[in-house]
């Protein structure tokens, strides 16, 4: 009992102590708001790359492709735990607009617009055919014409505040894609002054997928399209199978049975024409699929939780100190506990729960400036660009709407635990010091 | 003399501290009896070593050699957790600079004692009983008036009288006192060693410590410590 109220007292009378927990709370705070808008800002972008491929990925990096997807799409299809497939056609090429001199490389993406936006968020991510996907390539002012979808960053411009400025329809603008066609031996098609295949089509829509190096880059059109641009030879071919499983159905598992079936279509087709292509198709979930751009976010989450562990030694040291000073402070109180018959466990439990309560406090006080502070961060930053012109990220550049800031309980839990257990381990050393005290030490002393 | 009589026994203690690269004898084989109800100074110059053994009789210390028994219980067989309660029950110190805890005031320290020999579970069902105990001793010290001050509130002789309230809270067999006068005026000192007078006719066992011959001519009996001995 006398623990507990030597703690409060020394808590609310010990203006050393009051440090300790704003110490604590600081250190708390950095790292809520920090792994709070860290870990927003990796998940988002995996959420976006998740949703841009669907759940697996048959497909290759070459761009001459692989032949017989449909059959294979096919025996997809038949199964009981694939819910959509979409054949993808990718390739690079030169977009022009008539009536500018600009020319620029893009991505072009050629997809059945309904396959696709049943496997991903493509649906989703159109403006003026919003989840109308089957009408994706209709300009609305002339649904005759052959449409594309534009990356939104290549269609628009944002302002300083992220916003796009939309037209009521789309713009009629007609474009120009150059492509070089390949064949099944990823020998350019044609020789000559006629090496390449060009196609007109107008602008019908933009996608905005959140990924900036996509909305940036990526030119959809017509799967068929593609193929005549991008591929030349008697079988057609595409390079990617995207699929969406049914719900339920975990990625490691979907992903080995599509493995395991196409290893069976890969025999299966073992002597038919241009097989050799097959060899070269890999069977990968998402994020093997798009690990070149997740992994380097994800290793700098990991350098950022390195550096937090540097941010719980500071925790451990500052802890040290207080707790020294404040054992260095009250050796005559362990002697006058001693001699009452207080034993060493006691002091020990003593100081280890005032340790305890701080690093609770702290982390209550770190917790809730953390919470509040992130649930006003956007309309801090608003104001700060509003009043000082300052953007921590500028919208015109980052693919991010809002600032993250999502608090995870279980993230909250694990830094609240690690706080405490910083505590407990920068008042150990003092703690047992304080247990070892000999009172004949201590008490022989005057009044300090 | 009669064994049953005898509460606190001495014998050969000797006890040396380690002073840089020497080694300082300050007790010397100390052979001492305190009988129950006894008032006994042990006197000294400063250095004689009696604040020494004063914390070995209490438990707070062991002797290098020796043998100190408590109504015939050796302490040196004590382990921590027995020296523990023995310090806790048997014994009260009063000390020269009272020592008592800043936070707490003139009611939580003398409560002090009984806090700690009790888990908070029992310490809840029997903190109204430990409480009239304290104001009862705080009537007895005369400090019915200051039982909410802090220590820094009370002037130096009502601070003893709290460090004896503690010391006594746990109604204590023996009372040991380091120069319980040794920081007081003579007329605060004189107050408080009327205390210990009262106490004793009540039947406490005192053992105090002094190198004044005048407070020590208060005790019923005076022993005198000299280069780590009790002179004959």
């Amino acid at each position: 009992m006398y623990k507990l109220t030597l703690i409060i007292r020394y808590l609310l009378r010990r203006r050393i102590t009051h440090f300790a927990v704003l110490a604590v709370a600081l250190c708390v705070f950095i790292v809520v708001v920090v792994m709070t808008i860290m870990t927003g800002l990796v998940e988002d972008f995996k959420q976006k790359n998740h949703q841009f491929v669907g759940d697996c990925v048959v497909g290759t990096d070459s761009l001459v492709g692989f032949p017989y997807y449909e059959e294979f799409m096919e025996t997809l299809r038949g199964t009981d735990f694939v819910q959509a497939v979409s054949p993808v056609v990718k390739s690079y090429g030169l977009l022009s607009v008539r009536g500018d001199s600009m020319r620029r490389g893009v991505e072009i993406m050629g997809i059945d617009p309904v396959l696709h936006g049943e496997t991903t968020s493509f649906a989703k991510t159109l403006h003026y055919r919003a989840n109308q996907p089957d009408r994706a390539f209709e300009p609305i002012y002339d649904p005759n014409a052959l449409g594309c979808v534009l990356g939104i960053d290549l269609a628009l411009l944002r302002n300083t505040q992220g916003q796009y400025a939309y037209d009521a329809q789309p713009p009629q603008v007609a474009i120009t894609l150059t492509c070089f066609p390949l064949t099944a031996r990823g020998a350019p098609a044609k020789v000559g002054a006629g090496l390449v295949e060009s196609q007109h089509f107008y602008y019908s829509d933009h996608a905005h997928s959140g990924i900036a190096h996509v909305d940036g880059s990526q030119v959809y059109i017509p799967l068929e399209q593609a193929q005549k641009l991008c591929m030349a030879g008697t079988l057609k071919r595409v390079n990617a199978i995207q699929i969406k499983f049914r719900s339920g159905v975990s990625l490691s598992q979907g992903r080995a049975r599509v493995a395991q079936l196409w290893q069976e279509f890969k025999r299966a087709k073992a002597d038919a024409q241009d097989s050799f292509l097959l060899d070269a198709v890999l069977v990968q979930d998402w994020k093997e699929y798009r690990r070149a751009y997740i992994a380097p976010m994800e290793k700098e989450q990991v350098l950022l939780s390195l550096m937090f562990i540097l941010v719980g030694v500071t925790t451990v040291f500052i802890v040290f100190v207080v707790f020294y000073m404040i054992v260095s402070h009250k050796r005559k109180d362990v002697g006058v506990l001693k001699s009452v018959g207080t034993s060493n466990v006691s002091i020990m439990a003593l100081f280890a729960g005032f340790a305890f309560v701080i690093g609770c406090l702290g982390s209550g006080i770190g917790v809730v400036a953390a919470w509040l502070f992130l649930s006003r961060i956007n309309w801090i930053e608003g104001l700060l660009f509003e009043r000082f012109g300052f953007q921590l990220w500028d919208r015109s550049i980052y693919a991010i709407g809002d600032i993250p800031n999502h608090v995870e309980f279980h993230v909250l839990a694990i830094i609240i635990g690690c706080a405490i257990l910083s505590c407990l381990v920068g008042a150990l050393f003092p703690a047992f010091s304080a247990a070892r005290l000999r009172p004949v030490e201590t008490l022989h002393t005057g009044p300090v | 003399m009669d064994k049953s009589q005898v509460i606190l026994k001495a014998a050969g203690v000797r006890k040396s501290y380690r002073m840089g690269a020497t080694r300082v004898e300050v007790l010397r084989g100390v052979d001492l009896t305190v009988r129950k109800g006894e008032f006994v100074a042990i006197i000294g110059a400063s250095g004689s070593g009696k604040s020494t053994l004063l914390h070995i009789l209490g438990g707070l210390d062991r002797p290098d050699k020796g043998i100190v028994e408590f109504e015939g219980r050796d302490l040196n067989r004590m382990g921590a957790r027995q020296l523990n309660r023995y310090r806790n029950e048997m014994v009260g110190f009063v000390f020269q600079f009272y020592h008592l805890l800043d936070e707490l005031n003139v009611l939580e320290n003398i409560i002090l004692p009984t806090m700690v020999s009790h888990s908070v579970i029992s310490w809840f069902l029997m903190r109204q009983m430990a409480r009239r105990r304290a104001t009862e001793l705080l009537g007895q010290l005369g400090l019915k008036e200051r039982v909410r001050h802090k220590p820094y509130q009370l002037s130096g002789g009502e601070r003893q009288r709290a460090a004896i309230g503690r010391a006594l809270m746990n109604q204590p067999r023996l009372l040991l006192a380091d120069e319980p006068t040794g920081n007081l005026d003579s007329v605060t000192g004189n107050g408080i060693l009327s205390v210990f007078e009262q106490l004793n006719r009540a039947g406490q066992t005192i053992v105090m410590v002094t190198h004044d011959e005048r407070i020590a001519a208060r005790a019923q009996r005076t022993i005198v410590l000299e280069d780590g001995k009790i002179r004959a």
